[in-house]
């Protein structure tokens, strides 16, 4: 994956501003942004799906434009091909574990039905040991449970790279050591392209072949994750 | 006598049915747009459309003759641009019905949509799911059991509705003599049976549509 991310942005809020300033080019298959919070790595994320439009610059993944802001040109998030597993996974909570990963299969006005049935859809559930918990609802699922059908619902759509924002933040101690190897194994395996954001950098140094660091909207000079897993 | 309560009874659902439908079109627009965008003037004009709630219900439907009366502006243009006039008509009673009930249903639909969490909004974008599917996908299964809260008061309401709909449609039995209206000028004319008779129709039909409310439980829309 080639991210090529120039941005920057203003943020205000009452007498407060802050300045977004990030550079970055990469080659990278797994790219991590490690920093403390307030540090401006949700707000790169956000920028890469399209949920936050920056003042000026261009954010370009494997040769697409997403963003150039000289051009006027901004890809609408539906538009990106991207999957974004958010924080708390923002899994609907009105549809079942079935529903939420078909979710993105269709893209009328309708909701896939509780019955319906779908080959890939299977397959997730099959792949991520949620075929038990297929029928029910997100408020019914362990953290892990609920990671999983998360990350199901981003990869269902063959996304070009696969966001995700803290995505061990919300679990126990216990289970994200687990669902760390879990994630790294599935990366492996689907060789899909993921930006990961995190503070924690125990998760920089398992996925990371690239880490910057974000602190106070700037990328610090770049730590060497090759040392980082030495060390 | 008896066929009049059954005739303003009918016509009162009537009335109240169809204002609470537009209400429900209109209240679900409005609040989803005083609840999502941002725009000069928003909270004005929520407390405008609130303004009903709050002034006599005579105020309001002098208002609405000086609106939609044959001298109003716009009942004016009605009259001459295509021969409508709506006062002393069921359609009168149904706007002055609907102006009346309008706060009750949009501002518990803005609040609902106040609620959901727009975060839930923002995954189904990336998603690739366009801006109105989301809305019928997301963000109104979700909202809807406010909405719904705010549609049955507002049907309740509208079905009580006096001051405006007297003022707007008048009370011509049988054509815009609303079950409300009936009860009062029975009362007036000394006539008890019928405003007996009227009373515990007007109380029956309130605690069914109390009933009905509760078995439209949201949860069971909502398929938990």
């Amino acid at each position: 994956m080639l991210l090529d991310l120039d941005i920057r942005k203003l943020m205000r809020a009452g007498k407060q501003s802050f300045q977004l300033d990030v550079r970055l080019k990469t080659d990278s298959q797994r790219i991590v942004i490690l920093g403390p919070s307030g540090s401006g790595k949700s707000l790169t994320l956000k920028a890469v799906a399209g949920l936050l439009r920056p003042d000026a610059g261009h954010i370009r993944l494997d040769g697409h434009v997403l963003f150039d802001a000289a051009r006027g040109i901004d890809l609408a998030p539906q538009k990106r091909e991207l999957a974004y597993v958010f924080q708390d996974y923002a899994l609907f909570p009105h549809l079942t574990v079935r529903q939420n990963i078909a979710f993105p299969l269709l893209k009328g006005w309708l909701n896939p039905r509780r019955q319906q049935r779908h080959e890939q859809v299977d397959y997730w559930c099959e792949a991520f040991q949620l075929g038990q918990v297929a029928d029910q609802y997100p408020h019914e699922l362990s953290g892990g449970q609920k990671q999983r059908t998360a990350l199901a619902r981003a990869l269902v759509t063959h996304p070009r790279a696969l966001l995700l924002d803290e995505p061990f933040a919300a679990l126990d101690q216990g289970l994200r050591a687990l669902m760390r190897n879990e994630l790294k194994e599935l990366q492996h395996r689907l060789q899909v392209p993921m930006v990961l954001i995190t503070h924690d950098p125990e998760d920089a140094a398992v996925f990371g072949d690239h880490v910057v660091d974000l602190r106070e909207g700037r990328i610090a000079p770049a730590a060497d994750v090759e040392q980082m897993n030495r060390a | 006598m008896n066929m009049d309560a059954w005739t303003a009874l009918a016509l009162s659902l009537k009335v109240a049915g169809c204002a609470t439908l537009i209400d429900l079109v209109l209240g679900v627009a409005v609040g989803f747009l005083l609840a999502r965008k941002r725009f000069p003037g928003r909270e004005l004009l929520d407390t405008l459309l609130t303004l009903p709630m709050v002034m006599p219900p005579t105020v309001l439907g002098y208002y609405l003759l000086v609106l939609i009366g044959r001298h109003g502006w716009l009942g004016a243009w009605l009259q001459n641009s295509f021969g409508i006039n709506l006062i002393f008509t069921w359609q009168g009673a149904v706007i002055a019905a609907a102006v009346v009930v309008f706060p009750l249903v949009f501002k518990p639909a803005r609040a609902a949509f106040e609620a959901v969490d727009g975060q839930l909004e923002q995954a189904a974008r990336v998603l690739g799911v366009s801006e109105a599917a989301l809305f019928f996908r997301v963000t109104l299964p979700l909202a809807w059991r406010g909405i719904l809260a705010g549609v049955l008061l507002g049907f309740a309401r509208a079905l009580g509705e006096f001051g405006a709909t007297l003022m707007v449609a008048g009370s011509i039995p049988g054509r815009t003599q609303t079950l409300s209206i009936a009860v009062y000028e029975a009362v007036q004319a000394g006539q008890d049976d019928t405003a007996n008779l009227m009373v515990l129709l007007t109380s029956f039909v309130c605690v069914a549509v109390l009933l009905t409310a509760g078995r439209l439980a949201p949860g069971r829309l909502l398929g938990r």
